[in-house]
């Protein structure tokens, strides 16, 4: 049986290994290499670089040899819902402040479930903004501003 | 006698209020994850690692370990009450404890497994102590070259031992390596892997990537299946085993107690394969091979003795060599160093009351978790109603405000995001995560050593088959490496593996 390379996993896998290997020799090719006795910071990025590359195309080849589909399809609606609220956490608890950082973290994540009920979002993230502000705010003491407003 | 100031100065640590409450706190949240599928030790811990800064090492520890292997006592409840591993580990006690509980004999299920985790976590932390002080003043022997080879051979065995294709848990090593390399060189001062941003001049953060490479990407993984869970109410009944289930159990709880304490010594391997194996043993030596499957207590006894004692002595070389055997272990080990604690042999001389407080801790968390999950298993159960939509959200929320907590920086939050992407990509490559974290881990403390030791034989790389010690770890690597280029311990190991999976669905 035929399998497309987009959903074979061992070629998959060896391409992004040897991506990963190119870029990180690219990068490391602006370090000094140094000697054995005397190591540059260039030594073991360019050496573990090599040896991801070298890694990659024996993974590529096992995987063109016996194709391994992906297993179960790729759930990238949740990936970038859990991603996104991540990001505007980050980005809103410098600007906003703690409970709306956290209003968008549950209201964009909970998304990503099978069932999005706003109601029951609602009271998650009532219940979990004061667990939060009671366990880092109050208990570790950190220095975060519930509500605040910095542009 | 020696030992005996040592387990007064240990139980002293532990019996501390603070630290009593952490190990309360460690062995219930531990038994609460246990329940829930989806919600494991992995995540519970990577996700707990950045509050656990700023505690004292010893009771940071104590709580994260509780939460290891209490996740083992609660994982056999579910199996046992509803058919539903809560952890992996426990995947081979739904066979018989099902069984037994659909006969109505689910409460002696319940004790038996409880007992018998008890008995084997006991013994397993004995054997840290009968195994871990020898191991230790052994290993302040070592020099440099035999150092670096001792975590080479860590890292080969991890990846030829573990679940699954070993050219792939190779090639996640060499990531992890890489990406432990992101920051400023401590010998030239040239920033590597930077891409100008300050904040990664100290490289990425231990938590960030613990928690965007088990946090995040098995949140995506759990949400690509849709949930089905029933509520249960069913009645537990009696309690107190019966005096025949008792002596039943009795030589099955020891053979999985050595089992378990075997394969959790070894690195790659760990509670599942432990249980599975003790299963599989019992299956074999049985007069009547028939009844498993249909209800025997053996069949509960052996894998809970072999899961518990596998959590337990995992902590084995992590504890005393600084080497640890699996991701979890590696997060432990992670959280040693990110509160100044720097790992190895000197541990146990230069901080006892981490070492054997975190002992007596064990003990106390053992007895705890019998005290927890026997009476309170109806609470337990009912867990199981509260539905993963409302509990992942609050996960993300524990990672991101976690990871923000500890620099105060955005970009941490950010960079777990992007990291949980890689590590949601990877696992559906079916590209093992452990091996990169334990790369990440030993990466820094492999290139010390390798550079130390160079500088000493002036760059003569005859020193690394010079010293015995580092010439028998570096043929043992090479020898593990070998074999697994053979036809038919490769078929072996393929079986095993399917095995493995087979009993786990």
């Amino acid at each position: 049986m035929k399998t497309s390379i987009f959903k074979n996993q061992d070629a998959l896998a060896g391409l992004l290994f040897m991506g990963l290997g190119a870029l990180g020799f690219a990068i490391a090719l602006g370090y000094k290499f140094g000697t054995t006795i005397d190591m540059g910071p260039g030594y073991f990025p360019r050496i573990l670089s090599l040896v991801l590359i070298g890694f990659g195309i024996v993974t590529f080849l096992k995987g063109l040899r016996h194709c391994m589909p992906v297993e179960g399809g790729w759930a990238w609606l949740p990936l970038f819902l859990l991603s996104a609220a991540l990001l505007l956490f980050g980005f809103l608890l410098e600007r906003l402040g703690l409970v709306p950082a956290l209003f968008a973290l549950f209201f964009v994540s909970a998304r990503a479930g099978h069932e999005f009920k706003a109601l029951e979002v609602l009271v998650l993230t009532a219940v979990m903004s004061v667990f939060a502000a009671a366990v880092f705010v109050w208990g570790l003491k950190l220095p975060y501003a519930l509500f605040a407003w910095n542009f | 006698m020696e030992i005996i100031d040592h387990f007064v100065l240990g139980f002293g640590v532990a019996l501390s209020l603070q630290n009593l409450a952490y190990c309360f706190l460690g062995v219930l949240l531990g038994t609460l994850i246990g329940v829930l599928p989806g919600v494991g030790p992995l995540v519970t811990i990577s996700m707990l690692l950045p509050i656990t800064f700023g505690l004292p090492p010893v009771s940071a520890v104590i709580m994260l370990s509780g939460i290891y292997y209490g996740a083992q006592y609660g994982g056999s409840t579910t199996a046992i009450l509803v058919n539903l591993p809560g952890e992996t580990s426990s995947a081979v006690t739904c066979l018989d404890g099902y069984q037994m509980a659909r006969r109505g004999r689910a409460g002696a299920a319940l004790a038996i497994a409880a007992l018998s985790s008890f008995v084997a976590g006991c013994i397993g932390t004995l054997l840290i102590v009968a195994l871990g002080v020898p191991l230790a003043s052994w290993a302040l022997r070592f020099g440099a070259e035999d150092y670096f080879a001792l975590m080479v051979l860590g890292l080969v065995a991890a990846s030829v031992l573990s679940h699954g294709d070993m050219v792939k848990a190779l090639t996640m090593v060499v990531v992890g390596l890489l990406i432990g390399l992101v920051g400023t060189d401590v010998n030239s001062g040239v920033e590597r892997y930077t891409f100008g941003l300050p904040e990664l001049a100290d490289g990425i953060g231990f938590t960030v990537l613990a928690v965007g490479m088990f946090a995040i990407s098995e949140v995506v993984l759990n949400l690509e299946q849709k949930e089905a869970r029933e509520v249960f109410t069913k009645n537990v009944g009696g309690l107190m085993p019966r005096w025949e289930d008792l002596k039943a159990s009795f030589l099955p709880t020891l053979r999985g107690t050595a089992i378990g304490s075997f394969f959790g010594i070894l690195p790659g391997t760990g509670p599942s394969i432990s249980s599975f194996s003790a299963y599989m043993l019992e299956k074999k030596l049985a007069k009547d091979p028939s009844r498993f499957g249909q209800g025997a207590i053996e069949g509960v006894a052996a894998p809970e003795a072999a899961n518990n004692a596998a959590a337990q002595t995992a902590f084995i070389p992590t504890l005393t060599l600084g080497i640890p055997g699996s991701a979890t272990m590696a997060l432990i080990l992670g959280a040693l160093i990110m509160n100044g604690v720097q790992p190895g042999p000197t541990v146990m001389a230069r901080n006892p009351e981490l070492f054997w407080g975190v002992i007596a801790s064990m003990f106390i968390g053992n007895a705890l978790l019998v005290a927890l999950n026997l009476p309170l298993v109806g609470l337990w159960v009912r867990l199981l109603s509260i539905p993963y939509r409302w509990l992942f959200p609050a996960i993300v929320m524990f990672c991101a405000l976690g990871n923000y907590s500890l620099n105060n920086s955005a970009i941490d939050v950010y960079l777990c995001a992007a990291i949980g992407v890689l590590g949601y990509v990877l696992a559906k490559l079916k590209c093992p995560p452990a091996p990169l974290v334990l790369g990440y881990v030993l990466g820094p403390m492999m290139e010390e050593n390798i550079r130390r030791a160079l500088l000493l034989s002036e760059g003569d790389l005859s020193i690394f088959v010079k010293s015995p010690i580092s010439l028998t770890f570096l043929t043992l690597s090479l020898l593990l490496l070998v074999s697994m280029a053979l036809p038919a311990i490769r078929r072996g190991k393929a079986r095993v593996d399917q095995e493995e999976e087979a009993g786990a669905t």
